[in-house]
């Protein structure tokens, strides 16, 4: 099994930590659409997700695929480590 | 991790409300070789399978997904405005019963899902044919489902995932064939 460096797990846990946020303010503003601030702090947080991924593919790899991510040559997606491996 | 994109993978139209066409597509929501034990047998493979594979595991499992959600749409869409008088002439006056117009995870009998529909060896071989089997067995049932209907709309749809039964059990075999080339290439001294 491909060995993965300490800043592998630093920022996937950053990641890990925004996706979190995401998922309690998406499920929160559906029940409370209206909610200005949390909206903002939701965008904010979407365009910090955004800045994450590329920060990390370009170092690991694709993180999504059907063309929700780029690939190097040759096609990366298929490379370990998968989730349930690190 | 999935993350949900609020569109189906190809879009589904329905003619007419037909209830009887609901009742025979259930077979790939819930049935033995539908979507969701397609969905469920691979992404449970994906562990034990050597690496070469797991990509491909992954993203044919993510596809069933969306199939499931097309198949959901197009019962949806030929019961929505059925009256159970329709429902009842369509045999589904014990479904009705049951669940009224509400999906349910059961096949065309009325047989409901079970764990029992998927197979896991752990042997990459015999779970890859496994699963070329089931895309081939899932194939044929789109084709008899398209064959009992008369819906231009609908049978596009059904040709759509006819076609892709086909690409995902071409997929399968080449990386059966990927695998052996791995077994061939190891050097015993």
């Amino acid at each position: 099994m491909k060995q993965v460096p300490k800043e592998y797990y630093e920022l996937l846990e950053q990641i890990q930590t925004v996706d979190f946020a995401l998922v309690e303010l998406t499920l929160y503003l559906d029940t409370h659409p209206a909610d200005y601030q949390a909206i903002q702090q939701f965008n904010q947080l979407a365009q910090r997700r955004k800045h994450l991924k590329k920060q990390f593919e370009s170092a690991y790899g694709p993180l999504q695929q059907f063309g929700n991510s780029y690939s190097n040559y040759p096609w990366n997606w298929n490379d370990a480590p998968w989730p349930w491996q690190i | 991790m999935w993350i949900y994109e609020k569109k189906l993978q190809y879009p589904v139209r329905v003619s007419t409300c037909n209830p009887k066409l609901a009742k025979y597509l259930i077979e790939q929501y819930g049935g033995a070789d539908g979507e969701l034990a397609a969905a469920l047998r691979y992404l449970n493979q994906r562990y034990t399978i050597p690496d070469k594979v797991i990509g491909l595991l992954t993203d044919i499992g993510t596809e069933e997904l969306a199939h499931l959600e097309m198949i959901a749409t197009m019962v949806y869409k030929l019961t929505k405005d059925a009256t159970p008088e329709q429902l009842k002439e369509a045999g589904l006056d014990a479904h009705y019963v049951n669940h009224d117009r509400a999906l349910f995870y059961h096949n065309a009998a009325g047989a409901p899902f079970t764990a029992t529909y998927i197979q896991a060896k752990g042997d990459p071989i015999a779970d890859l044919y496994e699963d070329i089997a089931a895309e081939e067995k899932a194939r044929a049932t789109y084709q008899w489902i398209i064959n009992m209907s008369d819906d231009p709309d609908l049978n596009d749809g059904l040709r759509f995932l006819r076609e892709r039964e086909i690409i995902h059990a071409q997929r399968f075999r080449e990386a059966v064939e990927m695998l052996k080339e791995e077994r061939d290439q190891k050097k015993f001294f």
